[in-house]
């Protein structure tokens, strides 16, 4: 056996920090202050980043800002990224707040501009319909369609306890495959991996399309989507915060255990949470369609589903932050696009991911300096 | 502090551990004081003790994972500080966890050799496997080295366990609740098992608070009680049950609990022979039939693990039997779900008051409507009022005299004491024509306890029947107005005369006077 002397600090330094867990709670203003900090250290990173690769940081930013909020122009380029955003975030914010990690909110938005597009190209409302028709149909069976995809993961997890990351994340590829196969086989248009124009009935009214009247608008993209896309965020909250169910889905995300006590049915909430999720993605995908692309093809998404995972994990799950968030992230979308096809403002938006997600760990503790004892 | 532990004098040379004048300070509680604790070469020194009373604690301190805030340690004579696990068992000092730590994909020898220093890079496994094969047979533990942990049962993935700590050359084995997963018929080996171990000059630590189990295989008891021993190192022969249970609930603290007279009503909850399984798929409750009426308390006593809690769980709908019958007021409720339970005006305390009865991030209101929320006024419809929420809250905080900055607190920010009342005025403001109360006072202050218990008095006064199960049996005797006794899944007697003396034998289950127990319920 060997004699072991205690344990000597090799370092004299006299002071240590020491995180230690909260005690209490913190105050509203505090959380967003580790926040905002959190958002200022990540530039500071990436613009040291791209000073070591030679770049001027502070050019590349300003450069990003002006090409996503410099004038209304831009800006409502932006909104139109953040409307998908907006509402696969609020998809997964609903299915995360279950603790429910729907990772499909990107084939659940492939099968909502299917059940979109099916409305004008089978077609289920005759031909010549108006405009309303059109619109209330198409958003019907996208939801439809995107609550069917979270349907067949949450009836496995419901029934045979099928890893839900798993099983979201695979239906992804069946569903741009699905997709595929109507754009290349069925519905192309002339050889092109595409399906013919919709009616301009089953378009939603842009700004520009009132730039007779208001001829400021003329230009304007951004899309009645955005509508859909707020009402939504209302919908939500209301249901989160406010209604029977929601509490219910807090309860079963804060402990499963409890809520069983409690008398939920767990498993009916998790095949019921899974379908309002993807109706929310199949909603996006509908408004992608219907207000951007005007037909189905494909790489009708840059990841918007994988990209509204973190626009609902750094708002908190909260509903209305979704909306600050996505517009954010909607405007990196863009200026990547006037920078670099893909690079810095992806290595942005990761630092920015990073940093306010280990910030979390501030929320939860504090630090403290204590005077080094000798013992 | 002597200094006789640098001299080790003869009488100490059989000494592997002593630990002297252990004091440990957690926030809120005292979790050893001035304890003190020694260990003889080759014996098995229980160390016996309630939930809470510091066992944990002081081997913790023991094994490196805490710092005791004073005392001293030695091991084999000399003085020890161990600031972390490794140093303790580099001094030969091994703990074996109630909840085993393997990997279930992993082979038995691979399981062991994790985290050693040695084979450095290539696993020559056949090599091994040999040592382990050979280690296992040495010591009465025979294993198949090339298993798979998820192939073998609970009892041979502790010998597992007890071998991973034996490789890394174990002297001192401390060994936590080890027959807590086992099956009966699995203990009597276990034993002998550790028999072996002792005759080949290992000493150990068996923690417990099983009575009979510390009579049969225990040399020395050192019996703790709220961070104090109250006996150090007594030879357990001549002792009776009733003397270990004395030294660990402490008998000179009755509660002085004053009853109302109050004349049971009809019977509310019925039990025809009911089956169930427990979490292993091994029969817990074996054909249970018992009633409660209105307006009584009745006891459930037993030592723990005889099928309490899933008898607790099949009442309240979170369980389901597998044979016989629950009826709540003449209505048939087996094979229901919880809700249904719920409605039929059954609540529920239930033992792991952070697991189960709480959700640990919500706030103070959100945990207190968790069973009225689908009623008016709270319920609106879809929606739930928030206002009347709040109110609701707020008016059991004040009448339950919860401790919390705001309604709006996360509950896990609560004191255990408050915690409980939390879940007792949730439980209680329902109504319930049955209550379930497992051990409503575990872990709780006296006066935290005083509290709880006036509040069950109360249920019972306003007609509620309630099945308090507890293993404190002060409280037991105070509370109930009969007791049954549970052992191994079956209700094995009824006390109506709070006869001690019988209780315990019930429970152990020794029952001299079966006839007469047969003869009373005939009555």
């Amino acid at each position: 056996m060997t004699d072991l002397a205690p344990v000597k600090s090799n370092n004299r330094f006299p002071f240590q920090i020491r995180f230690e867990p909260r005690l209490g709670e913190l105050k509203w203003w505090q959380s967003l202050l580790i926040s905002l900090i959190a958002l200022i250290v990540s530039l500071l990173v990436g613009a040291l980043l791209l000073s070591v690769v030679g770049g001027n940081p502070w050019k590349a930013y300003s450069h990003i800002a002006k090409a996503s909020f410099g004038d209304i122009g831009v800006f409502s380029d932006t909104m139109v990224k953040a409307i998908p955003l907006i509402l696969i975030g609020l998809a997964c914010s609903v299915a995360f707040r279950m603790k429910l990690w729907n990772i499909g909110a990107e084939g659940q938005f492939f099968l909502g501009a299917f059940g979109a597009s099916i409305v004008v190209l089978i077609p289920i409302v005759p031909d010549g319909s108006p405009a309303w028709v059109y619109i209330s149909v198409m958003a019907l069976f996208a939801m439809v369609f995107g609550a069917l995809w979270g349907f067949l993961p949450g009836y496995l997890k419901a029934r045979f306890n099928v890893n839900e990351v798993i099983s979201t994340l695979m239906m992804n590829y069946i569903a741009v495959a699905w997709n595929n196969f109507f754009i290349y086989a069925v519905w192309s248009e002339g050889g092109f991996q595409m399906s013919k124009m919709f009616p301009r009935a089953a378009w939603l009214p842009r700004l520009t399309d009132f730039s007779k009247q208001i001829p400021e608008l003329r230009g304007l993209t951004t899309h009645a989507g955005l509508i859909f896309a707020l009402i939504m965020v209302v919908v939500v909250w209301f249901l989160l915060s406010r209604s029977r169910w929601g509490y219910e889905i807090r309860l079963i995300g804060d402990n499963p255990k409890a809520a069983n006590y409690a008398g939920i049915q767990i498993k009916k909430n998790v095949i019921l949470v899974m379908m309002l999720s993807g109706g929310l993605a199949g909603l996006a995908g509908m408004s992608e369609i219907s207000g951007v692309v005007h037909r189905l093809q494909g790489a009708i998404s840059p990841g918007y589903g994988f990209t509204g995972i973190i626009v609902a994990w750094l708002a908190k799950l909260n509903p209305y932050l979704v909306v600050i968030v996505s517009i954010l992230f909607g405007g990196l979308i863009l200026a990547g696009r006037e920078i670099q096809p893909s690079g810095i403002p992806k290595l942005i938006q990761g630092i920015i991911l990073v940093s306010l997600i280990a910030s979390d760990y501030l929320v939860r503790n504090r630090v403290r300096i204590i005077r080094r004892t000798e013992d | 502090m002597t200094n006789n532990s640098d001299q080790p004098t003869e009488m100490q040379a059989d000494t592997v551990v002593s630990m002297q004048g252990i004091v440990k300070q957690f926030p809120g509680v005292l979790a050893n004081d001035r304890v003190t604790f020694t260990l003889k070469r080759g014996e098995i020194h229980a160390l016996l003790g309630e939930n809470g009373a510091g066992k944990s604690t002081l081997m913790n301190i023991l094994t490196g994972l805490y710092k005791p805030d004073n005392g001293m340690i030695t091991v084999q004579g000399k003085r020890v500080v161990f600031s972390s696990p490794n140093q303790a068992i580099a001094h030969g000092i091994g703990m074996v966890h109630q909840h085993f730590m393997l990997v279930p994909t992993q082979t038995v020898t691979e399981n062991i050799l994790l985290g050693l220093n040695e084979p450095r890079f290539r696993l020559n496994l056949s090599k091994y496997n040999a040592i382990v094969k050979d280690l296992g047979e040495r010591m009465g533990l025979p294993i198949d080295p090339t298993a798979h942990i998820w192939q073998l049962s609970v009892g041979e993935q502790q010998r597992v366990e007890l071998l991973k700590i034996l490789y890394r050359g174990a002297e001192v084995l401390i060994l936590d609740e080890p027959t807590a997963v086992l099956a009966p018929q699995e203990i009597e080996a276990f034993f002998c098992t550790l028999r072996k171990m002792t005759s080949q000059g290992k000493s150990i630590i068996f923690i417990s608070h099983k009575l009979n189990e510390v009579l049969q295989i225990a040399d020395r008891v050192t019996v703790m009680r709220r961070g104090r021993v109250t006996a150090e190192g007594v030879n357990p022969t001549g002792l009776s049950i009733k003397d270990l249970a004395k030294l660990m609930v402490g008998r000179e603290i009755t509660f002085d609990v004053t009853k109302e007279d109050v004349t049971p009503g009809e019977v509310v909850l019925s039990i025809e022979d009911l089956v169930c399984e427990n979490d292993k798929g091994l029969p817990a409750l074996r054909g249970v039939n018992m009633n409660i009426r209105h307006g009584e308390i009745v006891g459930l006593a037993g030592v723990a693990g005889n099928g309490q809690r899933e008898l607790a769980e099949v009442i309240t709908g979170l369980r389901k039997s597998t044979r016989g019958k629950i009826t709540i007021h003449d209505r048939d409720v087996t094979h229901t779900d919880p809700r249904n339970h719920i409605r039929h005006g059954i609540s529920h305390i239930p033992e792991d008051r952070h697991h189960t009865g709480t959700a640990p991030n919500l706030s103070l209101t959100d945990n207190v409507i968790m069973k009225s929320y689908t009623h008016a006024p709270i319920s609106k419809g879809w929606t739930i009022n928030q206002v009347a929420a709040d109110r609701y809250a707020t008016d059991l905080r004040s009448a339950y005299n919860i401790l919390s900055p705001t309604i709006k607190t996360p509950v896990r920010l609560l004191s255990g004491g408050n915690l409980q009342r939390v879940i007792l005025a949730r439980e209680i403001s329902t109504q319930p024509a049955l209550m379930v109360a497992m051990q409503p006072t575990r872990g709780l202050d006296v006066g935290a306890i005083e509290g709880v218990q006036k509040l069950l008095l109360l249920q019972r006064e306003a007609g509620a029947g309630i099945l308090l199960v507890s293993e404190e049996l002060d409280e037991l005797l105070a509370l109930s107005d009969r007791i049954y006794v549970i052992f191994e899944g079956r209700i094995v007697g009824e006390v109506m005369d709070k006869d001690i003396d019988r209780i315990g034998f019930l429970m152990c289950g020794t029952s001299p006077d079966k006839n007469e127990a047969m003869g009373e319920k005939n009555d």
